[in-house]
């Protein structure tokens, strides 16, 4: 009996363990306390904010990108739709018209080109990774087009209250992290508990059955291809209060920051597998490390190295630990895997 | 003894984590005979062709070949000693053409240029060994799947085996490719190599195998000698129980005055003007050759594939299924002949997959509630008596039997009206094959209108009231009366001939 209940708690210790989310929190905390140690600073009000801040922009972005990657999908125009937003909100606010609508303006944009994306990804039958290839440049075009290449500045033409959104704070706390957190919350509430969104793992997990399951997969695509570019737009939207300036340059290179950050929080790529949680903390870590390798005066040309080295690693880790053929592999034996 | 065994299996065991999978298990071939391996799904076969095949090495015990004592570790090495191994599932290059996957990794060259002429002539001449009537310079993509299987078996043969695995070879041939190979597996015996046949399929056995072993649960039951016995014996050793009756009893409710399905003119793609009825009470079978138009028939009508004409009645109401969802809303439903790649999520939950077809029911307005997809779950579960450790696990983990009953506990969900089952037992063992006829036959006797598709004759003619036979896209015929329903007549309508004249 005693022993018995010994086994239980040991299993759900073991599940818990088991669990990604946890392994990429324990690393979030291992790195934390070591770079602390080494550099008292690190754990400062400020550098805290503005990691809190980084994170928001672009955790938007990997949100969207563990949605894609869970129905089975890619989406490279996250970072090319954000831009595009972003100059199209500044640029019509400098012609004159209300922040708030043009706001509302770039967001029908943005709808528009996720619905673009979703029409080509289901009902023409294009591979997304093609599809939103080509949104990635076009859209990073437009933006580009407006501004003639240089950055819009935009300083005081902007309302105290769109850029309190930005980089106005509640009780200390930057309101982009709030607003981020707030959506974080909302899309996993919806991921795990709506029948609508559990459609997206059936779709992702194997096309041929979700539609012999008399689901509609076209539908289904199209509504996470839209709210992918909702969330891109929002993402540039929110930069653009927090710059001041509408750049082209906005998010160059995010998706790939975006896909690390769903995949290391075990999305999966070929569909089916992932979690809101596991990919906030995944970007949570890419944030962290590149604060702390700034905070330990390393050269900023190692960030790119660096995060992709924790992909790789994150990825391989996985791998090893999670493949069952009949072998033992090696570093599945050093790994330990003593099931009876 | 040992000089006449070609392969020598000795107390062989395979431990995996959790599992058992092999329990010194034994099996003797002979040079030149034709042996078959046969058991239930489960019951370590494909563990023991792996070991064999040099994919997982054993935890104890020994293989001998030619009496010598062998280990192979992978693939190649086996292949060196002199085994070949034709999957279930086909291993071809299919932008290559036969010849080059034939020779692949050794194809004839001159210094590095690939001396295309000779490797046509080689492989011409393995080809027509086994009576191939296509050239060696087919695409695979371009060949039927029984001219891909005899490309496999070339490839093997070519690499002068001695022993050729063939795992489930007959499991997507139509009859006739059925005899073909069998014909090649003769002439490899008459040269002298040896043959192991997986297969479930009784008649097959006796038709070309000399001896059979039987496995149980990762054990060894017994060797046979096929002229002794005959297919009972083998059931029951596979089983370990006698099995009852093999097919549930015929309908004697039927209603002809109530219908539960009325097609008329039915065309699609590849068929046309097809009309039938369903009446109340009774199984209608549908036979034919693979890629007669049966399975497209089928999903044109529950709207999963459009249609281009024809109108359907279900209870006397014309339908329009524009999709396959508006099918469902009426509890038309269709269980695919391809679990794995149309009809599986298959790293999800047993529970996730039983609720697919039915998130409306354990939702309230669109939040999933828990509590009631697991009762949904373990309600079917129960009824179906499903063999699982929980709902919550993976349903790639379930046996072919199980993960089956667990598709049919999803459709049973939505309340059917009409059950459309193609190629219902397909690889599934025997126990869980009789499990699913009665259940089929117990839905048909509540009222539920029940189709089945099936290339299996003996199934089509055990499980159906009535037999439908479908020849390149139109009916070829029907059979109504139990003495017409036959082998003979349904592979004569099925191959486009007419029967004579008591055609009822």
């Amino acid at each position: 009996m005693k022993k018995n209940n010994n086994m239980k708690k040991t299993n759900i210790f073991s599940k818990f363990l088991a669990q990604r989310e946890t392994s990429v929190f324990l690393i979030i905390l291992v790195s934390v306390i070591v770079v602390q140690l080494i550099q008292p600073k690190f754990l400062n009000i400020s550098n805290l904010k503005s990691i809190a801040i980084s994170v928001s922009t672009d955790g938007l972005l990997a949100i969207a990108l563990c949605l894609a990657l869970i129905l089975g999908g890619i989406e490279l125009s996250v970072g090319g739709v954000a831009a595009m937003t972003c100059v199209l909100t500044g640029y019509l606010c400098l012609s004159g018209i209300n922040i708030w609508v043009s706001s509302i303006i770039a967001l029908a944009c943005g709808v528009l080109v996720g619905l673009f994306n979703g029409l080509m990804i289901s009902k023409v039958g294009l591979p997304p990774f093609i599809v939103t290839l080509g949104m990635m440049n076009l859209s990073r075009g437009i933006a580009y087009i407006l501004t003639k290449g240089s950055p819009l500045s935009l300083s005081g033409y902007l309302p105290e209250s769109f850029r309190f959104l930005a980089t106005g704070r509640v009780f200390g706390v930057p309101m982009i992290f709030i607003i981020f957190v707030i959506v974080a919350f909302i899309a996993h509430l919806f991921l795990t508990k709506s029948n609508v969104c559990r459609n997206i793992f059936y779709v992702g997990s194997n096309e041929e059955a979700a539609k012999h399951s008399a689901i509609n997969v076209d539908r289904v695509k199209i509504g996470v291809y839209i709210t992918i570019a909702i969330l891109s737009t929002l993402s540039g939207i929110l930069s653009l209060g927090r710059f001041n300036v509408a750049t082209p340059e906005l998010s160059v290179g995010a998706e790939t920051t975006a896909i690390s950050a769903a995949v290391i929080g075990g999305t999966s790529f070929t569909g089916g597998v992932g979690s809101i949680l596991g990919t906030v903390l995944g970007i949570i870590l890419l944030k962290v490390v590149n604060s702390s390798l700034v905070m330990l005066d390393v050269s900023v040309y190692w960030q790119n190295f660096v995060q992709g080295a924790i992909l790789i690693l994150a990825v391989t880790m996985d791998y090893v630990t999670h493949r069952d053929t009949g072998k033992q592999g090696f570093l599945k034996s050093l790994l330990g895997s003593k099931k009876q | 003894m040992s000089k006449e065994m070609l392969l020598e299996v000795k107390n062989i065991t395979k431990q995996f984590p959790g599992t058992k999978a092999l329990d010194n298990v034994q099996l003797n071939v002979k040079k030149g005979e034709v042996h078959a391996l046969c058991g239930e799904n489960g019951a370590g076969k494909s563990t023991l062709m792996n070991i064999i095949g040099g994919m997982y090495a054993p935890t104890s015990g020994e293989l001998k070949f030619e009496g010598k004592k062998i280990a192979p570790r992978t693939p190649g090495e086996s292949q060196k000693i002199g085994i070949g191994f034709v999957h279930q599932e086909l291993s071809l290059c299919p932008h290559l053409t036969a010849a080059e996957n034939i020779y692949i990794g050794r194809l004839p060259h001159n210094r590095g240029n690939i001396n295309f002429s000779q490797l046509w002539k080689d492989a011409d001449e393995v080809l027509k060994r086994f009576g191939a009537n296509f050239s060696s310079k087919e695409l695979v993509s371009k060949l039927t799947v029984s001219e891909q299987q005899l490309v496999e078996i070339a490839k093997s043969v070519s690499l002068d085996c001695k022993l050729l695995i063939l795992d489930e070879p007959t499991s997507s041939l139509t009859d006739k490719e059925t005899n073909k190979l069998f014909e090649v597996v003769k002439s490899l015996k008459s040269e002298g190599i040896s043959v192991l046949f997986i297969s479930h399929r009784m008649p097959e056995i006796f038709a070309i195998c000399d001896r059979v072993t039987v496995f149980k649960d990762g054990a060894y039951v017994n060797t046979m000698e096929i002229a002794n016995i005959n297919a009972d014996d083998i059931i029951r050793a596979m089983v370990g129980r006698e099995l009852g009756k093999l097919y549930p009893p015929k309908s004697t409710c039927i209603d002809k005055k109530e219908s539960i399905v009325k097609v008329r003119n039915l065309t699609g793609k590849i068929f046309k003007d097809i009309n039938f009825d369903l009446y109340k009470g009774e199984i209608l079978g549908f036979a034919g050759l693979v890629g007669a138009g049966r399975t497209e028939i089928m999903t044109a009508l529950c709207g999963i594939d459009n249609k281009q004409s024809g109108d359907i009645w279900l209870k006397g109401k014309k339908q329009n299924f524009k999709r396959y969802g508006d099918a469902v809303e009426q509890g038309v439903c269709y269980l695919t002949e391809d679990r794995k790649k149309e009809g599986l999520f298959l790293e999800m939950s047993i529970k996730s997959n039983m609720t697919s077809a039915n998130l409306k029911a354990v939702s309230k307005n669109i939040w999933l509630q828990e509590k009631l997809e697991k009762k949904l779950a373990d309600n079917y579960v129960k009824q179906l008596s499903i063999k699982v450790a929980g709902i919550e696990y993976p349903i790639k983990s379930l046996s072919g039997g199980n993960q089956q009953k667990c598709l049919l506990g999803k459709w049973l969900s939505i309340n059917p009206q009409l059950i459309i089952m193609d190629e219902p037992t397909r690889g599934i063992d025997v126990g869980a094959k009789a499990e699913i006829h009665n259940l089929l036959r117990r839905l048909a006797n509540e009222g539920v209108g029940v189709i089945i598709v099936s290339s299996e004759l003996p199934e089509i003619i055990g499980v159906s009231d009535r037999v439908i036979v479908v020849h390149e896209g139109s009916l070829a015929g029907e059979l109504s009366n139990p003495e017409t329903i036959t082998e003979e007549n349904i592979m004569k309508l099925a191959s486009g001939e007419s029967l004579s004249e008591e055609k009822k």
